[in-house]
This record gives structure tokens, sequence and C-alpha cells, in this order.
């Protein structure tokens, strides 16, 4: 019953969003208050009558009822209660569900808080978005919905991939959902602008917080999905090109660019074209992956159930969004206001740099990820293209903006003074420089390339710390004083020094982590060991242990330093699934600071002698928390940014700054 | 300076294209040679025969496990050959095999064949899903006749061991 209330609340929030849509684009092509209050409405109702039909698919996973078929599909009763209701949107099905929530969500949020955008801009928006979500709906509706009924219920679901039964990955998809479709907003933000025919600073400072906002929470379920890659796939590695990885990685480094441009939109009123361009390219590449990932066109780790006829809809899908989108840039383009001017040497011209550096990255990325797409339609020749690729084209093009980017908010709006710059920022770069050259001295065996990268990692936090320096003073003015300041300044400042830093954290870490990371490998029997860097892995154990839904064999490993002492003992299992015969290895991590001792353990063979024995493959990750905290830090730097009054209430006039 | 343009807008133009342009140059140029060097192509043991794969030369090689071929040694290294309908190949790989490795299933090895005509893999890949095939593979076989039927369900590609 509840599942049959599920199923008519999709199929109502169908109708409310296209009642959304037609109301709102009504009540702003006429100026009506009355129509355009009741598209507001029908945004709220959409959402609700989604969430219901979402709560309804959530009950269906966790009473298993398995008479409905994604339920069937993707649960088992035996599954622990986390991932029942993670299931929910662990399927293709239920995962569309999810998206279609979440751009309801969206659109409910521009209804229920949009109190201060102009009005007929808003009623704009809000149709654009309804018929984004007329799009999805329809989509889940007639070609993939969740809530459909079997006529054999089976007795027993066949659950789900054990690999996804990780806590890590029950939080991942909500967050990149959160971020993926939050660009919807900008995106509908852009057309109803492009509809209206104005694009101005206060635009701008509606789109900027709607994309910290998207950016921060796909920067955190980007991490998330990689910090899962690292501890449950067992390879060691973080990240690994991966078109889906790609496909999420695209709409970040456009929202990243976004977030830039719409910064210059909003004070100078310049790029107004470019800010809306980026603003309608983010959700499009959003809409590029969610066909990337379910289509199967291309092999990946994380391909759904491969359904062409899925595929092409989703494309349809994605060329009807996109090139409305497009198609109305192009028509009002041209007539756009040009905004403020800017000297070649200014904090607009960085922005500008940074935005010419990251969307050729992107593009870069985007021919890694369709090349073998291209290639096969070409020639029908299947090829593969993998990190080396990315190493060689993607890395230069982010060193470079990396060796800019401390200049950037050190420059002043309009016309910036480049020596003045250089005269702080050489400090930093001799510091970065010396520490690099530390590295290379220190660290063995010696490499070159990645103690440069230690120099990149260390200027851009210290270039970030010398922003804040200046902005506070410190040092040249009372402790008193910069304290005053440090009250006073903006939000989005810290948030700017967070950001910056958190990504110079992430810089130093993977180049770390990347170049020195230790690496065993051997069949040992009981009692057997082998070394690993300084350290000694030894297999002192194998116990069964029975978990809720599986049966494992642990290991008991030990791992002591060179002089013997025990610096941990980690527990690796292989676990065996019995619902779908899988089996998975689960890694066991021992934290040391900054580095992990990562241990894998393999199938029982037969070893010397006749004596059963267990490859055992150990790690030594040195710095590898830095990876993921980096982008952490940047989230919380976006998060930091959205509070900041200016952000928040969208402020009309900007208040003067606290400092320079 | 003649070349610069008098007006305001033209010079603002010529000055965006002048940072584009040498941004654009290194990225395409990174790209062509990125595309021509580190990408692998794809071959099953009869089309690599065919092809003459030189030794060295990065590239994946797919097909199925041969039964009764599989032997791991204490070490840590193992063996097995992978078959097409015409052709073998014997791989060596030092590590442990994905989870779902099996005789008789569709595989996808990262690697280059040596001097002895030896395919040594650097990553092994198999699908988690026993009815799945790694596309190429089942492209290949399809080409050879080999293919039987495509199954549904969700298939998600295995741990490539390192």
């Amino acid at each position: 019953m509840i599942v049959e209330l599920g199923a008519f609340a999709l199929i109502l929030s169908l109708l409310l969003s296209v009642a959304q849509t037609g109301l709102s684009a009504v009540g702003g092509a006429r100026r009506s208050p009355v129509l355009a209050g009741a598209g507001r409405g029908a945004a709220l109702a959409t959402f609700l009558a989604l969430l219901v039909s979402f709560a309804a698919l959530i009950y269906a996973f966790v009473t298993s009822d398995f008479s409905v078929a994604n339920v069937a599909a993707n649960s088992h009763t035996d599954k622990p209660m986390l991932y029942k209701v993670a299931g929910a949107w662990g399927s293709h099905e239920g995962s569309m569900l999810l998206w279609c929530l979440v751009l309801t969500g969206y659109g409910a949020a521009m209804a229920f808080f949009g109190d201060s955008l102009p009005p007929r801009l808003r009623a704009y928006a809000i149709a654009v978005q309804g018929a984004l979500g007329v799009l999805f709906l329809a989509y889940t509706v007639f070609a993939s919905n969740p809530l459909a009924r079997l006529l054999d219920a089976p007795i027993e679901g066949r659950s789900l991939n054990p690999l996804l039964q990780d806590p890590a990955l029950a939080f991942h998809p909500p967050f990149l959902y959160a971020g993926y479709v939050g660009f919807s907003v900008v995106y509908s933000l852009s057309l109803a602008a492009l509809i209206e025919g104005r694009i101005d600073a206060a635009w701008a400072r509606w789109v900027r917080p709607w994309t910290l906002a998207a950016w921060s929470l796909l920067t955190v379920g980007i991490t998330l999905g990689a910090f899962w890659a690292y501890y449950e796939l067992g390879w060691g590695g973080w990240w690994f090109w991966d078109p889906v990885e790609n496909a999420s990685f695209m709409p970040w480094l456009i929202g990243a660019a976004l977030l830039h441009s719409a910064i210059v939109t909003e004070r100078r009123g310049a790029l107004p074209g470019w800010t809306a361009f980026l603003a309608l390219a983010a959700y499009t590449f959003s809409m590029l992956g969610a066909f990337l990932v379910r289509s199967g066109v291309l092999t990946s780790v994380h391909a759904f159930a491969v359904d062409p006829t899925r595929g092409v809809l989703l494309l349809i899908m994605m060329g009807v969004a996109a090139g409305a989108g497009f198609l109305l840039f192009g028509i009002r383009a041209p007539s756009l206001n040009r905004g403020g001017q800017f000297r070649p040497i200014s904090r607009e011209s960085a922005i500008v740099l940074n935005n010419i550096l990251l969307s050729t990255a992107t593009a870069v990325v985007l021919l890694g990820t369709l090349y073998p797409l291209i290639r096969e339609a070409m020639d029908g020749e299947a090829v593969s293209v993998g990190a080396p690729f990315f190493n060689l084209t993607f890395t230069p093009l982010m060193i470079l903006a990396f060796a800019v980017l401390p200049a950037g908010p050190l420059l002043a709006w309009k016309r910036g003074d480049a020596k003045g710059v250089a005269r702080k920022l050489w400090i930093v770069l001799a510091l970065a420089a010396l520490l690099g050259l530390i590295a290379y001295a220190v660290v063995q065996p010696r490499k070159a390339l990645a103690s440069g990268g230690l120099v990149v990692g260390f200027w851009l936090i210290g270039g970030a710390l010398l922003e804040m320096g200046e902005r506070l003073k410190l040092f040249r003015a009372s402790v008193a004083e910069s304290l005053r300041r440090a009250r006073g300044l903006p939000r989005g400042a810290w948030g700017t020094t967070l950001a910056h830093a958190g990504l110079g954290v992430f810089v130093l870490g993977a180049s770390f982590e990347t170049a020195w990371r230790v690496e065993a490998a051997q069949a040992l029997s009981l009692n057997g060991s082998q070394p690993l860097g300084a350290y000694t892995v030894t297999l002192t154990d194998v116990v069964t242990v029975e978990g809720p839904n599986f049966l494992a064999e642990r290991g008991i490993v030990t791992v002591t330093n060179k002089v013997g002492a025990e610096v941990c003992r980690a527990a690796p299992e292989r676990r065996f699934y019995p619902t779908g015969a899988q089996t998975t290895s689960e890694v066991a991590i021992c934290a040391k600071g900054l580095d992990d001792i990562y241990v894998v353990m393999g199938e029982r063979r037969a070893g010397e002698g006749g004596k059963p024995a267990w490859l055992v493959r150990a790690y030594v990750n040195p710095w590898v928390r830095l990876i993921f905290l980096g982008p952490l830090l940047m989230a919380i730097g976006g998060i930091v940014s959205l509070s900041d009054r200016r952000v928040r209430l969208g402020v009309g006039r900007r208040t003067g700054e606290a400092t320079s | 300076m003649s070349f610069w343009p008098q007006s305001r807008k033209a010079r603002r133009r010529l000055t965006i294209l002048l940072a584009i342009a040498p941004v654009l140059a290194l990225a395409v140029g990174l790209a062509l040679y990125g595309l021509r060097d580190s990408i692998s192509l794809f071959y099953t043991p009869a089309q690599a025969q065919e092809a003459k794969v030189s030794a060295g030369r990065k590239v994946q090689l797919g097909g199925l496990v041969q039964h009764g071929s599989v032997v791991k040694h204490p070490d840590g290294n193992v063996e097995f050959v992978v078959a097409d309908q015409k052709a073998t190949a014997k791989v060596v790989y030092h590590g442990d095999l994905p989870d779902l490795f099996r005789e008789g299933q569709g595989i996808v090895a990262e690697g280059s064949f040596n001097d002895a005509g030896v395919f040594e893999a650097k990553q092994v890949l198999a699908k988690h899903d026993e009815r799945y095939m790694p596309r190429e593979v089942s492209k290949a076989l399809k080409e050879q006749g080999e293919w039987r039927g495509e199954g549904a369900g969700a298939p998600a590609y295995g741990k490539p061991a390192p």
C-alpha cells in the first residue's frame, strides 16, 4: 500500500512540476504575482510529493519488500540496516529518484528562500528548474520506475554488491548528487537571466552562493568516493582517472572556474557572458556524467546496469537541456553588457587566467574520457586512455595554475601592482623552494619531480597564509590591531584562505604519497614475514569469523619496526558473501600520524612444503591523510564563504571591506 | 608599436587572445603527444599475434582464462593462459588476482609482451558479475563468433590488483 502511495506521489510530482513550469513561466511573462506565487507553491508541492515517494522507497527497502523489483534486485534481509537504507540509492532506478529529489529540492529552496531575487528572474528560474524536473521525472516515471512491482515476488533478494556495503559509499551518492544537481540552480538562474536579457552584478550575487554550496558538496562527495576507493578496493590507490571519476571531476573543475568568475561579475560587473556560459556548462557536465555512468558506453568501475535504451533517453535529455541553454546563450550573448574594464595586471586578469587554465584542463579531461568512443566510432579500434595520458596533459596545466594562484588574491582589482606582489611573495617562494630542497636531500630514494611537487604544495599553503597575514597586518601592526582586523574580516576571506591552503595540502599529500609509497607482496604462511620499508610485516594468525551477511577469514598481521617493537596489529579480512557468491577483501589500515600502513590479504593457496599460505600485500602510504584532508579543507572553505553575511543575505550594496 | 590596435575593444580582445593562445597550444600539443604515446590499444591473443605487437609496448590483452592453466607460485607470481577462439597467450603476473578471477571467465590484463612473447601483466581486471564480460572482450569475441549471449545485472569491475 505504502509503495503504491509512493508510486502515486511520483506521478503526482511529475504533474506538479509541469504545473510549476507553466505557472511560473506565464507568471513571469505577464508579471503576475498570483501566477508566480502559484508556481512557487507547485515547486514546494513537487518536492513534498517526491519526498513521500522517496520515503516509500526507503520503507520498501527497510521492510525488505521483495515484491518491488528494485528491492528484490538490490537488497537482502540479512543486510545491515544502514545498507538497507543506502540500497535505496545504490541502484540505477533509486539513484535517479535521488537525482529528482535533489533537483526538486533545489527548486523548492529557490521558491522558499528566494525572496530577495527580482520577482521576474525568480519566476523564470523556477520555471526552468521545473522544466528540468519534468525531463528527469518523466524519465524516472516512464523508463526507470524504482517502485515498479514484480508479478512473482521472490522469497529473498539479490543483495547489494558487497563492495558497495560501506559507510563511505552509503553517504557518497547523496553528497555527490547534492553537488551535481546543485548546478541545476545556476543553470536555471543563468537561463532565466538570458531570457530576461540582463546579466549584472545582482545576478552574480545570486549565482555565487548556489555555486559555492553545490561545489562544496561535490567536493565532499568526490572525496568520500576517493576515500572509499582507497580503503575498500584494496589497490592502495585513490584516483584512477576512471571515466566515472572524470564524470564527477569535470563539473567540479567547471564549478571551481564558475566560483571565481562569478566573483568578478559580482564585484566588477565584468565577464557576464562568460559567467553565464560556465553556469550552463556546469550542469551540462553534470548531465554528461549521468549519461556516461548509466549508458554503459564506457567501461568503468562504476557502471550501472547497462541499458542502451536508457542511454539514448539520457542523451536526448542532455541534448534538449544543454541545447536549449546554449542556443539561448548564442542568441543573447552578443547583446550582453560588457561590464567593467581592467588592466592586464589585476585580480580580474588573474581570475581570467585561472578560468582559461581550468577550462582547458576540463577540455583535456573530456577529450581523454571520450577518446575511446571517438576512436571506436572512427576506426573501430578499442583503446583505453589511462593515468599516463592525464598525468601528461592535466598535471602541467594545473601546475601553471598553481604557480600563479598565490598572486591572485594579493592583486588589487582593476589595476594591480605586480612589483609589490612579487616583493611580498618572494619570501614564500624562497621558503617553499628551501623545503623542497630539504625534502630532495633527506627523503630516500631521491626524487626530483616529487620534490618539485612539494615545492608547489608549500607555495600554495604559504601564499594563502601570507595573504591572510597581509589582511591582518600580522607582525606589522600590534597584536590587538591584528585581532581586531581578524574579527572584522569577512568570512569570504577566511574561506578563500582555507580553500587555497587546502589545495596546497592536497598537492603535498598527492606528491608525497605517489612518489614515496612502499609496497611489498609475498605469499606468507603462518608466522612468515616480509620486509616493508622500515617495517617488518608478520602474518601471526588466521581465524575464521562470521559477519551478519558474510563469512570471513581474518588475518592477524603484526607490523614491527626496526628494533622489533610492535607498531600495530592489522586485521585484514577476506569476506565471502553467500548471496551472489562474491568474495571481497577488507583492507586493514593502521594510521601513523599522516601515514598509513595498509594491509590486504589474498586467498589461501598452497605455499612451500604444502603449508597453506596467504598473499599478504602491504603498503606504507606516507602523508596519504593529507590527500583527503586537503579537499575537506576546501569544502570547509566553501561553506565558510557561504556563511559570509554578504553572500547569505545577498546584500544589495557592497559594504566596505575590512581591508583593501 | 604599430600592430597594437587602436580601439580599446580590439586591444582587449588581443590581450585575451594572447593569454589563451599559449595555454591552448600547450594543451593541444600535450594532448596530441599523449594520445599517440600513452594510450593503450586492446588486443585479443589472435589480434596481438596478427598485429605483431612489439615487445615493451603497453597494451591491454583480453580474452577468456583457459581452464586448468592457472598456476600460483608461493612467491606471489601467477601464471595463466588467456585464450580466444584462434590463439592463446601466456600471462605472468605478480600479486593478488581480482576476487572474481576464475578459469573460463573474461578478463583484461594490462601490461606488455616481453622478448619471449610472454605477457607481463601489471594489472588484471575481472568483472564482479560472472554473467558480464569486459566490453572489449565481448566485442572481440563476438566478431570471432565465440559469444554466447549477453547478461544483464549490475556489472562492476572487480578490483584490479596492482
